[in-house]
């Protein structure tokens, strides 16, 4: 069955969680706020109706304990997801997520697989301030043994959980608070296997290559969509997802366009922009390029609470726009 | 110290608790073989010492020599399709629930054949069909991790247990207080047992808590809860089934505090002398009177359990087994080196 309504991201979250829990029933869900209707967006609405406060376990204030009873029940032949409403208090846990989680297949020879999703969610702006905004996707791609996924589309949203939920792997899945209320029609779901999943071409071009990941992989599309009318072909890459990181589809749009402007929603220093130009240019000769690469990034600072700061903080689609303009000479 | 106040009387006085077991009314077999598997898990640990001493296996190395009756005790009510945890002195942990022993040292010393296939060592070790889970130094850090075994239990409601061992410097991290209330919430069939030994490495409980009985933490989250000599097997045996009856019921986590003293240092085969508060040469030899195994030895025997020299020969045929087995892992071969690549993921189905 087509569905032929659009839906919104927050909802394709939702259908992504009914798909794995009607299917599948070894997975649940715990974490904070599950019974409470503004927590997580309409991402998880009616969840708990639906399928039981058994499956959909709202939790103590214990970040760190609950995402350990998680990665357990995923050693016990269960396939659960735990929730943090933000990146930023998922970092209380950051033992299991970095030193268990992520490592227990190696440790243990290959014979312990935590199946585990933990999902942590970017939820910035508002003036929230610096403990509420951060994006630390750079971090956890850092980490050998997991896998992180960021998705940017619709589909994504929806198939990218189902994929991780599926996967033997502890997956961090990282979704956008501000990407909820955009829409799409899309198929219905088809179960892929994570380990095969890449970079996907959002948009061809021949003149530069935009990469972004979630929410600054749309920014580099609405920036592209504008430089059309100026005449400059943008060809724009969504990483999808970034551990493990395969750049190939991106070196092989730089050898084509010569050009290329990395967008990251997270801070400069060692973030993913500077990693995903690096790797490129290692599998480049230096002669394909035109002009030197550029990164878009947050600045190295945490994030302001005042809203003229907050305005001057962000990547804008105006300084894409500008980077495109500087680098196209 | 600080506020700190003794509330375990006797159980931490080492003059006390030297008696012969009580073991009336227990089954000669199974006596047998606790008596069995304390002597293997002392014989395998000196072993390891030795190792250790010869450079022949260069990894961290936590023994639990004197400390043997609570894995034994415990383990006396698992099932296979129990989930146990452990932490970095876990070495008797594995060997109580049937872990292998050539494995075991297959692991401390690297090997291909070791029971964590050499990626782990003495400190990361697994045994998945015995229902040995995992056991990984980080203090506390699989203790919530057991809860979710725990969770999944009670999922499956099949009457099985999640059993958690740590220590007492464990109790001390915010994610073990956590988990303690988490199985309270949730109302999970967990077992915890804190092996507590007095020490967090050097330092003495009684400069780092406000009193030295662990299980007050328990009591806080109305968990049923046991204090027991942890060096005396039928009373941790005890405690544990009933712990165990009240959560494969589905009544409920217990908490298992048993008091005990590890005979060698934090780590390594030295006894740490003068390192720490109250670990003087005489604070040792005190604790060592109330030997585990002595005392179920002596007990077998005033209840003529064991024959004249019976125990000598126990002890010797394992020498020989746990000795065989040492020189099988010292022969072994060592991991090739693309499982440092090939174990970072799951395989592809």
């Amino acid at each position: 069955m087509t569905m032929e309504k659009k839906v919104s991201y927050g909802e394709a979250i939702c259908s992504g969680f009914q798909y794995l829990l009607g299917k599948y029933p070894n997975v649940f869900t715990i974490g904070q706020g599950l019974w409470a209707p503004w927590y997580v967006g309409n991402s998880m609405k009616n969840l708990d109706k639906d399928f039981g406060v058994g499956r959909v376990i709202d939790s103590p204030v214990s970040e760190a304990a609950c995402t350990g009873a998680a990665i357990g029940a995923s050693l016990c032949g269960y396939r659960p997801i735990i929730i943090h409403p933000r990146m930023d208090f998922m970092l209380l846990t950051i033992d299991q997520v970095v030193n268990q989680a992520a490592k227990w297949s190696h440790m243990l020879g290959g014979q312990a697989h935590p199946a585990v999703t933990i999902r942590g969610i970017i939820n910035r702006g508002g003036e929230q301030g610096a403990q509420h905004s951060q994006a630390l996707h750079a971090w956890f791609a850092h980490v050998p043994g997991l896998r992180v996924v960021m998705p940017a589309t619709v589909k994504d949203a929806r198939d990218l959980l189902v994929a991780s939920v599926l996967s033997d792997d502890p997956v961090l899945y990282i979704d956008d608070r501000w990407l909820y209320e955009m829409e799409d029609v899309i198929p219905p779901v088809e179960e892929e296997d994570l380990s095969e999943i890449k970079p996907q071409i959002l948009k061809e071009g021949k003149d530069i290559t935009l990469v972004g990941s979630s929410f600054s992989a749309q920014m580099c599309l609405e920036a592209g969509d504008l430089m059309t009318d100026k005449g400059i072909g943008c060809e724009v890459i969504d990483l999808r997802v970034i551990n493990p990181l395969d750049v190939s589809l991106v070196v092989e749009s730089v050898k084509k366009t010569g050009r290329l402007c990395a967008v990251d929603g997270g801070w400069r220093t060692c973030g993913l922009a500077g990693e995903v130009i690096v790797s490129v240019m290692e599998e480049i000769d230096l002669e394909v390029l035109k002009t030197p690469a550029k990164r878009i990034t947050l600045p190295d600072a945490p994030a302001p609470s005042s809203k003229v700061l907050e305005e001057a903080y962000y990547p804008s689609i105006d300084e894409i726009c500008s980077s495109i303009i500087e680098q196209m000479g | 110290m600080g506020k700190f106040k003794s509330e375990l009387g006797n159980l931490v006085n080492p003059a006390c608790f030297h008696n012969s077991l009580e073991v009336k009314g227990i089954p000669r077999d199974i006596l047998f073989s606790q008596l069995k598997m304390m002597i293997t898990i002392r014989v395998v640990e000196e072993v390891v010492a030795d190792l250790v001493n010869e450079k022949m296996a260069k990894c961290p190395c936590h023994l639990g020599i004197g400390q043997e009756a609570v894995a034994v005790g415990v383990s006396k009510h698992l099932k296979n399709t129990d989930h146990v945890f452990g932490g970095h002195r876990s070495h008797a942990h594995y060997l109580a629930v049937g872990g292998d022993v050539y494995s075991l040292f297959a692991e401390i010393l690297g090997k291909v054949t070791g029971c964590s296939k050499g990626m782990g060592g003495s400190m990361h070790l697994f045994a998945g069909d015995k229902g040995f889970k995992g056991a990984l130094p980080i203090v506390g850090g699989t203790t919530p991790i057991a809860m979710g075994a725990g969770l999944a239990a009670k999922m499956d409601g099949n009457g099985d247990v999640a059993v958690s061992y740590f220590g007492d410097g464990a109790i001390e991290g915010g994610v073990v207080q956590e988990s303690l209330n988490l199985a309270s919430v949730l109302d999970l069939p967990v077992l915890f047992v804190c092996e507590n030994n007095l020490y967090s490495s050097h330092l003495d409980i009684q400069l780092r808590q406000s009193s030295d009985r662990v299980s007050r933490f328990a009591d806080a989250h109305n968990i049923e809860a046991r204090v027991v000599d942890g060096n005396d097997v039928v009373a941790v045996s005890n405690a544990t089934e009933e712990l165990l009856q009240i959560a494969r019921a589905g009544k409920g986590p217990g908490f298992l505090e048993a008091i005990t003293y590890r005979w060698r240092g934090h780590v390594g085969p030295d006894e740490n002398i003068d390192v720490g508060v109250r670990r003087k040469n005489e604070d040792l030899l005190a604790w060592k009177n109330r030997d585990p195994i002595r005392r179920l030895m002596e007990g077998m025997q005033n209840k003529k359990l064991l024959e004249k020299g019976e125990f000598e020969k126990m002890e010797s045929d394992i020498r020989a087994f746990v000795n065989k087995s040492k020189e099988k892992a010292l022969e072994a071969p060592y991991p090739e080196q693309s499982a440092l690549l090939d174990l970072v993921y799951s395989e592809k189905k």
